[in-house]
């Protein structure tokens, strides 16, 4: 393709012929739109990437599944449509290193705050459907135990229900109390035990290491079953607090 | 009392373990044991113009010391090493992987009990300059003294008196866990005989005031050697000054920056190595793993014009072949390249182009991407298993990251795919085979 200055041009269509100055300005138009749509040709041999948040995190989306709706045939959590403040509080907890998960940190460590929120806003607005839960191979025992836990807890041992904080349908509470159900039973006795044995912390005070403290390890086997076999319903969101007796006190749950 | 009798008494065990010591590092010791910084600034010179001295020293002078000492802090990168994960700034407590075992890093702040409460201006130069505590106390060469000893006084001065602003921090430092026989008292006495000298920078007079200060930076606090240069099995920097390394065990390579294949400075522009530095990515590279952690804690801090100064030296290392691009073997199984080119295009094309021309910045080229065919292919396996964000700087705070691929490749695929990388559009780099992927496969984090 040849190409030719704009300014040699001019200089050639002005020097050609005697013409007005209203002609020479139409030319000059028709030449700024032809080498705008030459230019229009050329950068679309460049590629530049979407300069979305979505494109951006592909390094979550790897793992976390598109839009972050792993589902619970892996070990990896959902992660899209959680609480945002949730989401932030975990992404610097890994940063930070009050969670242990080394592919985590890695990913984060050199990311500040103000984009940690930004990616964990971006998650909290996805809402792809759910998948049906994954069969749970327990005795139907076990699931009326669990769901006694996640429904009414024990009052005589002080260990509070699931409910009483993650929201009456476990969908989770804004700004950072996560949803509950649509997550992998391995996931979530991971989460049990990273707490038992501190690997899991939040802000103080921890009470989910407080609860785990409180419950033996039948409890947390009951409470996952029933958990991880429980359908989500397809327009789940987490519930905007109103008002709340937590039977707990728990850090991190401001804005 | 006790503790001279027990001394004496353990005297000549003493004398015995310094001498066996003595003749192991002796055989290990190398033919490399003198070279340091490059020879044009290691030259004596008798006649340095005084103006270039007080150039070099004080480029980015600025009367306060605090506010100078805080700088420089920033060029040293202290905060790096002596702040733990999540925890207090300048408190220490960092773990330290070292061949050798673990070190703690200490704490900084002003405390009396646990930090450098009690130090003197004098106490913070001797451990800058001659790498020893306040007791007199040889300090671990994990902290980088044989850089920092290039540092000058009036700069120690000003780094001690920044320190000493920070808010006290009450956190007990942690003593190291070495291994054995590391761990034997007296063994970095004999260490230091071989591989440390106290030392101050000497400027070159045949070289501009810019190009000495970045000689100052790179050399001292900037302390770039201390993962450029190779080490030899002691720890001692015996390799080519900034000549290029592998960082054990964490599993990087520092590349060369001495060769155009692998991390010289000499490919870019200055703005462009300027932009590298500052940013973390440019059209052509970006910063990763403890690069990455470096451009985002001290370089993105520093003046323009220091940046500058360490790029226009960085520029005039004498070039060496080392870590340049690693010849092609000549048998490589064809299948396990089709496989590569099958997986290249499946998961990497969509963003780093069919022809690997990529979308700089974000989506680096992989054309003549040097991370792709440097002799040392480990950056490059460690980009593919565990991917990961460029480091969020003022120039590309929303940066993007790449999936790691670890998860979705087992080692065969992973090493054809990087195979292809490496001898596609006429890349000439040697294969990698699936056993050097596994050894990466774990993600070290501190």
């Amino acid at each position: 393709m040849r190409t030719v200055s704009p300014s040699a041009l001019g200089q050639s269509l002005g020097s050609g012929r005697s013409q007005g100055l209203a002609s020479r300005r139409i030319w000059a138009l028709l030449l700024w739109i032809g080498l705008g749509l030459a230019s229009t040709d050329l950068s679309a041999q460049v590629r530049t990437p979407d300069d979305s948040l979505a494109a951006r995190v592909q390094a979550c989306t790897g793992c976390h599944g598109p839009q972050g709706r792993a589902t619970p045939d892996g070990y990896l959590p959902r992660i899209a449509g959680k609480p945002a403040g949730y989401l932030f509080n975990q992404l610097r907890h890994f940063r930070d290193g009050r969670r242990n998960a080394a592919s985590m940190t890695w990913m984060v460590d050199l990311l500040p705050d103000a984009y940690l929120r930004e990616i964990a806003g971006h998650f909290a607005q996805q809402h792809p459907p759910y998948p049906p839960p994954m069969p749970v191979a327990v005795g139907r025992d076990v699931l009326e135990r669990g769901l006694a836990l996640a429904r009414v807890g024990d009052p005589s041992r002080k260990l509070p229900s699931c409910i009483s904080c993650h929201g009456q349908d476990l969908l989770g509470v804004q700004p950072a109390i996560p949803g509950l159900l649509g997550l992998p039973r391995d996931y979530l006795n991971a989460q049990f035990g990273a707490w038992r044995n501190g690997t899991r912390r939040a802000q103080a005070p921890d009470c989910m290491a407080e609860v785990t403290r409180r419950m033996a390890p039948d409890d947390v086997a009951a409470v996952t079953a029933w958990l991880a076999s429980q359908p989500v319903p397809t327009d789940a969101r987490a519930q905007v607090l109103v008002s709340q007796n937590r039977p707990l006190d728990c850090g991190g749950l401001e804005p | 009392m006790k503790g001279r009798h027990r001394s004496r008494r353990a005297l000549p065990i003493w004398l015995t373990v310094a001498l066996i010591a003595l003749l192991g590092i002796w055989s290990l010791r190398g033919v490399g044991s003198v070279p340091r910084g490059p020879e044009a600034v290691l030259a004596p010179s008798k006649a340095l113009p005084k103006d270039l001295a007080a150039q070099v020293a004080g480029h980015t002078l600025v009367a306060d010391p605090i506010r100078r000492g805080a700088y420089l802090a920033l060029a040293g990168n202290c905060a790096g090493c002596h702040t733990a994960r999540g925890g207090q700034p300048y408190a220490g407590g960092r773990k330290i992987e070292t061949p050798f075992g673990l070190v703690y890093t200490s704490n900084l702040t002003p405390d009396t009990q646990t930090g450098l409460g009690r130090w003197s201006a004098d106490d913070f130069w001797r451990a800058l300059h001659e790498g020893r505590s306040r007791d007199g106390r040889a300090l671990n060469p994990a902290f980088p003294y044989t850089s920092y000893t290039r540092v000058n006084r009036q700069d120690s001065d000003a780094l001690f008196a920044w320190l000493r602003e920070l808010p006290a921090v009450q956190q007990a430092n942690q003593p190291a866990a070495l291994t054995f026989p590391w761990n034997l008292p007296g063994l970095i006495e004999v260490w230091r005989w071989f591989y440390f000298r106290a030392e101050a920078f000497t400027p070159d007079p045949s070289r501009d005031a810019q190009w000495n200060r970045g000689a100052y930076l790179v050399q001292g606090l900037g302390h770039c050697g201390e993962c450029h240069t190779a080490r030899n099995a002691l720890g001692g920097l015996t390799g080519i000054p900034l000549g290029g390394a592998n960082l054990m065990p964490q599993g990087w390579h520092a590349p060369s920056l001495r060769s155009r294949g692998a991390g010289s400075v000499e490919v870019w522009t200055p703005q462009q190595a300027v932009e590298w530095l500052q940013s973390g990515l440019n059209q052509s590279a970006v910063a990763t793993g403890p690069m990455a952690r470096v451009v985002m804690d001290s370089l993105q801090h520093l003046d323009r014009d220091d940046l500058l100064a360490m790029q226009s030296y960085l520029r005039t290392l004498e070039p060496s072949a080392a870590g340049a691009r690693a010849a092609k073997s000549e048998a490589i199984d064809p299948g396990y390249l089709t496989l590569g080119g099958q997986l290249y295009k499946k998961h990497c094309a969509e963003c780093h182009g069919e022809g690997g021309e990529g979308a700089p910045p974000h989506y680096p080229a992989l054309v003549g991407n040097r991370t792709v065919t440097q002799g040392s292919s480990i950056n490059l396996i460690r980009a593919v298993l565990h991917g990961g964000f460029a480091p969020a700087t003022r120039g590309n705070p929303r940066p993007y990251g790449m999936p790691p691929f670890g998860p979705l490749l087992n080692d065969r695929e992973a090493g054809a795919l990087m195979s292809y990388l490496r001898t596609a559009w006429g890349h000439q780099a040697s294969p990698i085979e699936p056993r050097a992927v596994n050894a990466l496969r774990s993600v070290p984090i501190d």
